[in-house]
């Protein structure tokens, strides 16, 4: 099957896209190509969920569980401009909801729906970093910082007359389609573009206080030797590693509450046992998959690569599992316990 | 607004932000007259073992939120073992309260581009990513304006400088997803997945982006790397604490006078992060804080000399984090906040773990009602009670930021709580957002 909806360009364009990454690792290109199909149609759509499949030989279903994952693919036809208003608890005390509660009075629009001109789509969005302008929002993710009310009504009244509003620190805004292209990996070709906006007082608080009061920090030599003369390094770092023994060396079930062992895992500091350290030889896992793995997985087709919901291999967790109870009763004996078709693996 | 007193201005340590000033330190030009490439001429004329051993002597520590000593973490990759290694830099700013890494993109996008060629080296990749935030649009405009100049000028590509060394940089824009910031969950999303976190072991060090050795680290820990390879070791470590070194952008927002970045030597404490702020706004006092973003246990106005530094902060029950520290004041409520962000969560979950998945959907629900004026004590406990069920018990860390806030708002402002659910605060909602909660 082939879809006829996309330009050459686009095509072209996808080819440059699967070229940045391995030959062999294409799948990694399915995020910006699914940006790049919002370029030309505004949104998701069938078509462009079977385009992407077709470009990397995947099926519709693993395309469609990743596109709608992500916030930022619509599923439904978008307006030119997305005007996402941050709700976030810090945006949202500081008069971010009224903001949002206003222009969805004033558009008719809840969220995610799009004016009935098909400009603008209104969408409140979480935290997006940019707390210390609060309240923002954004149109097509250019920055509109410390809104009120009016001011957001001033904007969207400007978008909707045709008129293109000057964001507070970001480039010209360009429509949601031309975004898309951006947000594919490729550059802003707009003359001057990038080097548009201005930066904000609140970035720069902290080093304008320190250059009004003459403050660096001493002693900064940039001729200081790499090698400390007093400590030579080792020719093998992995040496470094804490735990040094030759099999999988967390011992579980071990004395250690759950709550802990979370706890060592997320904030792990130089005395966590790492049980895959370089050194160890754990066997966690097989041989680094040839390159073909993926390609005689495909060919196999779906009987033997079973898609699960998430459109991974199913099977991913009953290895993990496997994996976990072997390492748990191997204390300190070693051997190929591992197995190819672990996740890790897998893809 | 009053000056600061001299000695709190000393904590002030301008090194990843001192070009940020500087108009067009995101041009190459610019960037190269102001240090800019040096530390990397510097690096390919050394051994790259030589490099990861600086940075472990340097005590540099993530930047992302764990804190996990970086050096370590290059030590890890396996050498001599045939496989490709991958550097991938987790540009994926979106925990509520954080706001360094864009700014720091934005303004000086060629330190991280430096910091990663020298990165790459030491771990012996020839590949590597950098994973920005889908939203982050100018940042990721002026970083692929950054990485051009850098091929343009041989700085990557084939035989950089020179020195045999190749590499290949793509700026990859995520698309939406804050758990993608977990670093397993960028992985599966950088392959083409659906951004969900794997089971750990194997670790990314031996088993990360296509099944390889991969060093996941956050923008701050790679763009330091440039300064710690020239200015040395001793000298990084002349700012911060003895087991936290180096500076820290410390973001400040909410209800003080002047919100915004401030680049402070690690273990400056809240008191003095409010000096340099010019102080809450007026009519304003504080009564709760995040020390690292919505994921760290809330505190109190009793912490204002806790030392910020990894061990400091954790000493008074909570998490440095990525330093956004959010601040509240007596106007605001700790039940709302609280609730917010875990709207925040909910929305965020990606799902995979039922604990995480369920417990948020439920505990906005709870929320929901207490804020409406229908809670009971109950509630209370149903709280606790979930966030226990959650906690440690899912794939990732993002159902354990959840409880943060939950647990330590109730150990602090339990009153808050009561006096919704006894009537004694009008509810913030309305009837009408109660609709599905039981």
């Amino acid at each position: 099957m082939t879809t006829t909806v996309f330009t050459d360009e686009t095509r072209a364009r996808a080819r440059e896209i699967v070229a940045r990454y391995p030959a062999d690792r294409s799948r990694s290109a399915l995020l910006p190509l699914l940006h790049l199909v919002q370029s030309e149609e505004g949104y998701v759509s069938p078509a462009g969920v079977a385009f992407c499949a077709e470009v990397l030989g995947l099926n519709k279903a693993q395309v469609g569980a990743v596109a709608s994952f992500y916030t930022m693919y619509k599923r439904r036809p978008t307006g030119d401009w997305l005007v996402s208003v941050c709700t976030n608890t810090m945006c949202n005390v500081l008069g971010g909801q009224e903001v949002y509660d206003t222009l969805a009075e004033h558009l008719g629009v809840g969220h995610d729906e799009t004016t009935a001109d098909g400009k603008v789509t209104l969408e409140h969005a979480e935290c997006l970093a940019a707390c210390d302008y609060g309240p923002v929002m954004t149109v097509n993710y250019d920055f509109f910082d410390g809104v009120d009310p009016q001011t957001a009504v001033g904007v969207v009244d400007e978008l909707r007359a045709g008129g293109r509003p000057t964001s507070s620190r970001g480039a010209r805004l360009c429509t949601l389609k031309e975004m898309a292209i951006q947000l594919a990996g490729f550059a802003d070709e707009r003359e001057g573009a990038v080097a548009d906006g201005v930066p904000g007082e609140p970035s720069l608080r902290g080093l304008r206080l320190a250059q009004e009061h003459g403050i660096s920090v001493p002693g900064f030599d940039p001729n200081t030797p790499i090698r400390s003369g007093d400590k030579p390094a080792p020719a093998t770092p992995a040496k470094a590693a804490p735990t040094g023994s030759t099999a999988p060396d967390v011992p579980a079930p071990d004395r250690k509450s759950p709550q802990l062992r979370t706890a060592e895992t997320r904030q792990p500091d130089a005395k966590t046992a790492v049980p895959d350290a370089p050194g160890t030889k754990v066997p966690v896992d097989g041989p680094a998959p040839g390159p073909r793995d993926a390609q005689t997985a495909e060919a196999a087709g779906v009987a033997a690569n079973k898609p699960a919901a998430d459109a991974k291999p199913a099977g991913d967790d009953a290895e993990a599992q496997e994996r976990n109870l072997r390492e748990a009763e191997s204390t300190g004996r070693s051997g190929d316990q591992g197995s190819a078709n672990d996740k890790g693996a897998q893809k | 607004m009053t000056t600061p007193r001299p000695e709190t201005l000393a904590k002030l340590t301008p090194v990843l932000t001192k070009r940020w000033l500087s108009p067009d330190a995101w041009r190459i030009g610019t960037y190269e007259k102001l240090d800019g490439y040096a530390a990397l001429r510097k690096a390919l004329k050394a051994h790259p073992d030589d490099l990861i051993q600086l940075v472990k002597d340097s005590g540099l520590r993530g930047r992302g939120g764990a804190g996990f000593p970086t050096g370590l973490k290059w030590g890890f990759i396996p050498q001599g073992d045939g496989k490709p290694h991958y550097l991938v830099v987790n540009a994926d700013e979106g925990e509520p309260g954080t706001c360094k890494d864009l700014p720091l993109m934005t303004h000086d996008p060629h330190s991280l581009v430096e910091g990663v060629i020298i990165a790459s080296y030491a771990i012996r990749a020839n590949r590597a990513y950098i994973y920005i935030r889908g939203e982050a649009v100018h940042a990721a405009r002026r970083l692929r304006n950054a990485v051009n100049e850098a091929y343009a000028k041989g700085y990557l590509g084939r035989n950089i400088l020179g020195s045999g060394f190749d590499l290949e940089l793509v700026v990859h824009s995520g698309a939406g997803a804050y758990i993608c910031g977990e670093e397993t969950a960028l992985l599966d999303s950088l392959e083409g997945f659906r951004g969900q976190p794997r089971l750990r072991p194997p670790f990314p060090a031996t088993h990360g982006l296509y099944a390889s050795p991969t060093v996941v680290n956050n923008v701050g820990t790679i763009a330091s790397v440039p300064y710690i390879v020239l200015g040395g070791a001793a000298w990084w470590k002349s700012m911060g604490t003895e087991k936290s070194s180096g500076p820290m952008i410390y973001s400040l927002s909410g209800r003080i006078a002047n919100p915004g970045q401030y680049e402070c030597s690690l273990g400056v404490t809240l008191r003095e992060l409010l000096e340099l702020a010019g102080g809450m706004q007026p009519g304003h006092n504080l009564k709760f804080w995040t020390p690292g973003g919505s994921s760290t246990p809330l505190l109190t106005a009793e912490h204002l000399d806790v030392p910020m530094d990894f061990e400091g902060v954790a000493g008074a029950g909570s998490i440095l984090g990525t330093t956004a520290t959010q601040i509240f004041s007596d106007q605001d409520c700790p039940v709302y906040a609280t609730y917010r962000w875990l709207e925040f969560y909910h929305h965020e979950s990606c799902g995979k773990c039922t604990p995480c998945r369920e417990g948020n959907y439920w505990m906005v629900r709870v929320y929901r009602r207490i804020l409406s004026g229908q809670g009971t004590h109950d509630d209370l406990d149903t709280l606790l009670d979930t966030c226990d069920n959650i906690l440690g018990r899912s794939f990732c860390g993002l159902g354990d930021g959840a409880t943060s806030s939950v647990t330590s708002s109730l150990k602090y402002f339990k009153q808050d709580y009561l006096d919704y659910i006894e009537g004694r605060t009008a509810p913030k909602l309305s009837d009408k957002q109660l609709v599905g909660a039981h």
